[in-house]
């Protein structure tokens, strides 16, 4: 096997590639990156039977031929090439790579031992890349990060026609984004559950340009993204999500509009004497939303922020990160907050104008925190 | 520690004193040979008279060696709330002395008295008037070591014992220590005796003479400390207030154990006994830690961050299960599980409320649980799946 390709072009190839090899990889093989050279067109293949990733990149190819190289070292190396025409080829079991006046040699692992890439599953539809991209940012906000419930550290994908919607929660604040796209047959009602550490992986690396084409499996098992010359595949989390969709309100008589960016600053500000875990409270009253945090004993601050508020007046409390991240995840002038009643959760949704609609296209629950001297 | 001021610390130690207090309740039996203890199979000695240590009987000892050792020895079960009662009287009379009390145990504290000689008179006779009113008021014997450290004061007491007083003062500390074995030293168990012996050092006065550098290239930073002790140097502080750092409970295995539901169910027990006591003491646990022995004796430990501080058994088990979970199968039996709570954070920031209402109803079923139990005695009430478990310590041959 023997081609040559720009620098630049190898390293990005080879590092997107490595990044969905395991660091514990299960079988020696799997910590390799199989290369394989034909007619013009050189392919990368990672994978670690949870995940697999596939590209292809355009290269003067010498000789065809495949090869299974470390991907960690070889992700180093090309990090580290002079900007120049790389050459890879092979001479026995060995592998040597030049580019301009370095050169260096490495060990290959044997292809035949190296297992069978799942195939991708017929295209179920088209995204635009970069909605799908702002949609996940959105959504993983919520989701798990503690594996005790492996279920909640997934995002559910809820699929009926024309219309994605995304769920997470990590059971004390829930995320719902609703993203459109084209399906390649109408009528279409399927769902998934993907680890929300694999969604942000292609919000990041697929995201950015173009069309996404989402693929789901007979059977659902696996799903997988295609975007130009790379695509990738994930086994689906197993197991029932909790029904969380009836957990948005429906009707809520109270609603606060406040400027987004404002109250994220005040959050910010207040919550510096709120230790670890202790709440920030919040009161919306006439015209204003003020925030305390602290204890008598304690430090403790206030600030207040306009609010329009329609309905009468509430106090509620909350985990002051959880209030930030959720604030975060808008990028909207203003936010809306709805209530039910107290110490029901806080909705909160995307508003563009102090007196305009709010959008439900992105919606963001928090629990609030119970306080002691609060009645029920 | 204040400079150039000479301290005067009493160590305050109860003489066998579960045993006295037994003894309160039944004078009859007083010079007999006593042991305080549950008589099973794999338990322990809490305490025993003089009269049972002159054969060998030492508290911490496997009942069933005890009983060789005192084949006539009395064995009174213990009864916990007695000596919780009577330490509360003692640590009463400590603390008419001096606000600053450093209570050990149940049963044992430092004083600092400096500030109090001048009141009360010399830490000699301070220390005589704490004795004397332990005897008249509670009719319990106890022993002081009066020194300049904590350390040096801990050893003293020692020395004193039993129902008695030893002043060592700064002159005569480094004659007295270096007549001691290194066992006498406080924070010297049998694993850093091993070591030291292994080294040729058994004495006080040989560790002394013992190059810094080479001791802590054994033990670390214990080696250094050690190396301090021996020549009489402490300057730790009483510290009136222990802040609880953790809470936990261990449970040993009457038979060591093969069954992973008993295994769960002593999980859930724990958690439980955890819970509660968090939440009596208005603690949330930030961290979770699984503790687990083997028949072997090899220990492996486990922890992990709640998602949210909490001191709710229903938490506690989650977290604890998921640790099991990742230690993977069983290789043994095992002879001991724990729990223990860690980073603890007080509960009056609120509750962050679930999407899943069943967290707080168990929240609020454990609250409940708490009063039941304030009323009535232990173990009246508990989770369905324990109740098994429960009749199970008295009926060792039950099945399901």
């Amino acid at each position: 096997m023997k081609f040559s390709v720009e620098k630049d072009v190898l390293a990005e190839a080879v590092s997107w590639t490595a990044r969905s090899l395991s660091q514990r990889p299960p079988s020696p093989v799997l910590s390799g990156i199989l290369i394989t050279a034909t007619n013009g067109t050189v392919s990368l293949a990672g994978f670690d039977y949870e995940i697999s990733a596939h590209l292809e990149i355009a290269a003067d190819v010498a000789t065809e031929g495949t090869i299974l190289v470390s991907g960690k070292l070889l992700a180093e190396i090309c990090r580290s090439l002079p900007n120049a025409t790389a050459t890879i080829e092979t001479d026995g079991t060995k592998v040597t790579l030049t580019c301009g006046r370095s050169r260096f040699h490495l060990a290959t692992m044997p292809v035949a031992e190296y297992p069978e890439l799942p195939v991708l599953p017929e295209v179920t539809g088209v995204v635009d890349g970069e909605a799908f991209a702002h949609a996940i940012n959105q959504v993983i906000v919520a989701a798990s990060k503690d594996d005790t419930l492996p279920i909640l550290t997934g995002v559910k994908m809820e699929i009926e026609d024309d219309l994605i919607t995304f769920l997470a929660t990590d059971r004390y604040r829930l995320a719902m984004r609703e993203v459109h796209w084209k399906p390649s047959q109408s009528g279409i009602s399927t769902s998934a559950l993907v680890k929300a550490k694999t969604l942000n992986e292609v919000a990041k690396t697929l995201g950015s340009a173009g069309e996404l084409k989402i693929a789901l499996g007979e059977g659902n098992e696996l799903i997988g993204f295609e975007s130009g010359n790379r695509r990738t595949t994930s086994l689906l989390v197993d197991g029932d999500y909790p029904k969380i969709r009836s957990l948005f309100p429906e009707n809520t008589p109270i609603h606060a509009t406040v400027r987004t960016a404002s109250l994220m600053e005040a959050v910010r500000r207040v919550a510096v004497v709120a230790e670890r875990n202790t709440p920030v409270r919040l009161s919306f009253s006439g015209d204003q939303l003020s925030l305390d945090a602290g204890t008598g004993e304690d430090a403790q601050a206030e600030e207040s922020i306009e609010a329009q508020i329609d309905g009468e007046e509430i106090t509620v409390a909350f985990n002051p990160a959880y209030l930030s991240e959720g604030l975060n995840a808008f990028s909207s002038e203003y936010v809306r907050f709805s209530f039910t009643s107290a110490p029901k959760p806080a909705m909160m949704t995307a508003q563009s104008s102090l007196d305009g609609q709010d959008s439900d296209e992105y919606r963001y629950l928090v629990m609030p925190v119970r306080l002691p001297n609060l009645p029920n | 520690m204040t400079q150039g001021k000479v301290r005067a610390i009493l160590h305050i130690d109860m003489d066998a004193y579960f045993v006295s207090v037994e003894l309160l309740t039944r004078p009859e039996l007083k010079g007999k040979q006593i042991i305080v203890g549950h008589p099973g199979e794999r338990s322990v000695v809490l305490s025993a008279s003089y009269e049972c240590r002159a054969l060998g009987v030492k508290s911490a000892m496997p009942m069933s060696i005890a009983m060789r050792m005192a084949p006539h020895a009395i064995v009174i079960e213990p009864s916990q709330g007695l000596y919780s009662m009577y330490s509360a009287k003692i640590m009463e009379i400590f603390r008419e002395v001096t606000p600053l009390v450093e209570q050990l145990s149940v049963d044992e504290a430092f004083l600092d008295v400096t500030g109090s000689i001048r009141r009360l008179g010399p830490p000699e006779k301070i220390g005589q008037m704490i004795r004397a009113r332990l005897r008249s008021e509670l009719g319990l014997p106890a022993s002081v070591g009066i020194a300049a450290s904590k350390f040096v004061a801990k050893v003293a007491s020692t020395g004193a014992k039993p129902d008695g007083m030893l002043v060592i003062r700064p002159e005569q500390t480094l004659a007295y220590l270096h007549t001691l074995p290194v066992g006498a030293l406080w924070g010297v168990g049998a694993k850093t005796e091993t070591v030291l012996r292994e080294m040729g050092v058994t004495t006080v006065a040989q560790l002394a003479q013992t190059p810094q550098n080479t001791l802590s290239r054994r033990l670390g930073a214990t080696g250094v400390h050690l190396h301090n002790l021996a020549w009489g140097l402490d300057d730790r502080e009483v510290e009136t207030e222990r802040e609880e750092k953790s809470i936990g409970a261990e449970e040993t295995f009457a038979i060591d154990l093969w069954d992973e539901d008993e295994l769960r169910r002593e999980i859930l027990h724990l958690a439980h006994r955890v819970g509660a006591r968090l939440r009596a003491a208005g603690k949330v646990a930030g961290v979770v830690a699984l503790k687990l022995r083997y028949a072997d004796f090899s220990t492996f430990s486990r922890s992990r961050t709640l998602p949210v501080p909490s001191n709710g058994a229903t938490e506690l088990v989650a977290a604890a299960e998921g640790l099991l979970e990742k230690l993977g199968p069983r290789p043994q039996a095992v002879r001991l599980v724990g729990i223990r709570a860690e980073k603890l954070g007080d509960a009056g920031g609120g509750m962050q409320l679930s999407i899943d209402p069943r967290e707080e109803h168990w929240r609020q079923t454990e609250v409940t649980m708490d009063l039941i139990r304030s009323r009535f005695p232990a173990g009246a009430l508990r989770p369905a799946s324990l109740l098994d478990h429960g009749q199970k310590e008295k009926k060792p041959e039950q099945g399901s």
